[in-house]
């Protein structure tokens, strides 16, 4: 592992110490560090708390805010809440799955360029569907504006 | 131009993603390069944020004040704002075209506002305004006048029940938590507010979440704790930070901290990002997580008021619980109860959404008809569709029917039907929205989100998506009606903890009520709603189509063949129904059947 990666590591873990937090805040402090949750990341975390490894990837796998892959550079969310479902978001991950070529199974694309993600609601039902790119919110969309609004993150 | 002129910028989520942030941009801008030209609009124009107030359909909505004045603008966008200034501001001369209509004033006057009263028109982010509508006056007078048990009986008199979705009485669980010996007490704000369609508490945190914390501050004193937890999706970054910001404030008023209010009294807040789990609302998974376990519930008792958090008495109270505490306080419980009907006392806020004009946070006294929710505030249904169903409680509730319509929306009446009151999230949905599809949906949410610990539910939510699947895909059997009622029943009797126990409402409320589409996607393998794109067969019109070949182009199997200018057909052979061309058509020629 790398000096400075190290270095940061030491420092979550000094202000989870001190403020006697839990391993979900310890957690959610690494990725938003790296990006996501890295199995050596944790290997040494466990080792520095004397905590097993596996419960934190007890605790990774259970919470669906934590990734175990890198991400794109893009994350592209589609809101999958009731009203977004009845106004056509399964077709509009359809679209931009196709959009972004990318793979059944797949989440990021090869060039990690894209990351679509799905989330349970993000409460801006007034404006459904509703796509986030990166922090950017996009309401009332369509397959066809989807695409539209996609291109300006290709190049 | 003498008068005070204030400008309100509605900048809850809904109105930020609508472009909000960059009307108050927009304004700043203008006040500075007008303010060159004429002075006392830099010096008399105050520009406000303030929370969500509710009417989200026509966000960005602006406030102009001027003196007593106030006028409300509608759908106004950056551009819009220099003739703002210029002409009303400056000029005196209101814009009349872009104000709200006169259902801009229905949707407001057919409400009751305790929890929303003051979203939307103060600052989240200022103590100060917080302060200046009466804040922090019921924790004052709850600490230095009441003793914890007169908190505690102002509780149960008023009639308050949770508002998280059980509706238990909010002062009978404060009482048996009190009742317990122990050296330490937590409270516990739950804000894991996790029903997609649902985004009143995180309305209220965003608007006003000084309302929040007072509460706390009160049921802390009652039950005797002396550290508090709001545990808040990670995923509600704007609400997380006005938390922050209002717990700072807080702190620095000496409302949070040793000795509140002169008394002996000490209490303090923090704040536990929830890492993105449905079950976590649960309270005994809540604990767990809190605690830096895995989010599973365990099987009660003992409830949590007797061996919560590491093992000690713990209150949990929904966001809009507290948020109604120190109102109840300040009015008194005779006030409160005199509101609502007869066992569900005070109001409900919900969440307004769907297939209808007016989407939205409401806030009505329980015990108001669903007929008046949808048809009086919310303005009835978007393009004058007909109403189908009425969906509430998200994947925990139940969907209510037009034979219902009439129906007092509170604890005892949507159970009546099969329903609950949930959180509060009202989805409405028309003619064109498939029940079979919609109980799948909520079965996708509810299957993926069992914490997998009692086997019912992790085992029970699967088989019936794999059945409802097969139903919406044209592979139904005969008998698969009955099955899904059976294990529904199942599940519902034999879960462990409430999200296996509700999962299967969705299911069983959409047979009782809408059996006929069970039946035409299992005998006649049709989807009367035209939704299940497996039933369906694409065709195109040859009197619609003007040959443009958006169509052919859309299609990723080449089921579609014609010359350009010259209607195009469609393979039903080579057609995978992805439903790609009805997307890509601007002249409506693609049909389904």
């Amino acid at each position: 592992m790398e000096k400075t990666q190290e270095a940061v590591l030491e420092t979550i873990y000094q202000k989870c110490t001190a403020n006697g937090d839990n391993i979900i805040t310890a957690l959610q402090q690494m990725q938003n560090e790296f990006g996501y949750v890295q199995e050596e990341a944790v290997n040494w975390y466990a080792e520095r708390t004397n905590i097993p490894a596996s419960r934190f990837y007890g605790v990774v796998t259970f919470y669906a805010q934590f990734h175990l892959q890198p991400r794109g550079k893009n994350i592209i969310t589609v809101c999958q809440g009731t009203v977004c479902h009845v106004k056509g978001a399964t077709r509009i991950i359809e679209k931009i799955r196709e959009d972004i070529k990318l793979k059944e199974g797949q989440k990021t694309t090869k060039d990690m360029k894209f990351t679509l993600e799905t989330v349970n609601c993000v409460g801006a039902c007034s404006i459904a569907p509703v796509v986030i790119v990166n922090e950017k919110v996009f309401g009332k969309q369509s397959p066809t504006k989807i695409a539209q609004n996609l291109k300006p993150y290709k190049e | 131009m003498n008068s005070e002129i204030t400008v309100n910028v509605c900048l809850g989520t809904g109105g930020i993603a609508a472009g909000a942030d960059m009307v108050m941009e927009a304004f700043r801008q203008e006040f500075e390069s007008a303010g060159v030209k004429n002075a006392s609009v830099q010096e008399h124009c105050k520009l406000h944020k303030v929370g969500c107030r509710g009417f989200c359909a026509r966000d960005v909505l602006v406030d102009v004040t001027k003196g007593d004045n106030t006028w409300t603008y509608q759908y106004i966008q950056p551009e819009m704002v220099k003739r703002i200034v210029k002409d009303h501001v400056v000029d005196d001369k209101p814009i009349t075209e872009w104000l709200v209509g006169d259902d801009y004033h229905t949707f407001h006057d057919n409400q009751t506002k305790i929890i929303l009263a003051d979203l939307g028109k103060i600052d989240p982010e200022s103590i100060e305004e917080y302060l200046g509508v009466g804040g922090y006056t019921a924790a004052k007078k709850a600490l230095t006048e009441m003793s914890p048990v007169e908190v505690i009986e102002t509780m149960k008199k008023s009639g308050l029940r949770g508002r998280g979705g059980a509706g238990f009485p909010t002062g009978l669980k404060w009482s048996f938590c009190a009742a317990n010996q122990a050296d330490e007490r937590y409270i516990i704000c739950n804000a894991d507010e996790g029903d997609p369609g649902a985004f009143m508490d995180r309305s209220v945190i965003e608007g006003n979440p000084h309302a929040v914390l007072e509460g706390m501050i009160i049921g802390a004193y009652a039950i005797g704790a002396t550290h508090g937890y709001v545990y808040i999706r990670a995923e509600y970054p704007l609400a997380v930070n006005r938390l922050y910001i209002a717990l700072d404030h807080a702190r620095e008023k000496g409302f949070l901290g040793k000795k509140l209010f002169g008394t002996s009294f000490d209490f303090d807040i923090k704040v536990k990002l929830g890492a993105g789990a449905f079950v976590c609302g649960e309270e005994t998974a809540l604990i767990a997580s809190i605690e830096g376990e895995r989010g599973m519930p365990r099987a009660k008792p003992p409830f949590p008021a007797n061996k919560g958090l590491w093992g000690k008495p713990t209150i949990i109270n929904n966001v809009e619980t507290l948020a109604n505490i120190p109102p109840i306080i300040n009015k008194g419980a005779e006030w409160f109860a005199s509101i609502g009907s007869e066992k569900s006392k005070g109001t409900k806020v919900i969440a307004l959404t769907g297939k209808i004009r007016n989407t939205g946070l409401i806030e009505i006294p329980m015990g108001t008809p669903l007929k008046d929710i949808i048809f009086n505030i919310g303005g009835g249904i978007e393009g004058d569709k007909l109403f189908k169903a009425v969906q509430t409680g998200g994947p925990s509730g139940g969907c209510i029917p037009q034979q219902h319509i009439d129906l007092p929306v509170d604890y005892e009446g949507l159970k009546s039907v099969g329903s609950m009151m949930g959180s509060g999230g009202m989805v409405v949905l028309d003619e064109t929205d498939c029940m079979v599809n919609i109980s799948k949906f909520f079965l996708e949410f509810t299957q993926s989100e069992s914490c997998g610990k009692c086997v019912p539910c992790r085992i029970g939510t699967k088989r019936l998506l794999e059945i409802l699947t097969r139903i919406t895909e044209g592979n139904g059997k005969k008998g698969d009606i009955e099955l899904l009622q059976t294990l529904a029943e199942d599940v519902r009797d034999s879960s462990l903890c409430g999200l296996g126990m509700s999962a299967p409402n969705p299911v069983i409320s959409t047979i009782k009520y809408f059996r006929h589409e069970y039946e035409a996607h299992i005998n006649h393998k049709k989807c009367p709603a035209k939704v299940c794109n497996k039933l369906l067969t694409f065709f195109i019109r040859e009197d619609m189509c003007v040959g443009c070949g958006m169509c052919a182009k859309a299609c990723s199997v080449s089921a579609i063949t014609g010359e350009k200018k010259k209607p195009h057909h469609i393979d039903s052979s080579v057609c995978i129904k992805c439903g790609s061309c009805f997307d890509a058509c601007k002249f409506s020629a693609v049909l389904k059947e």
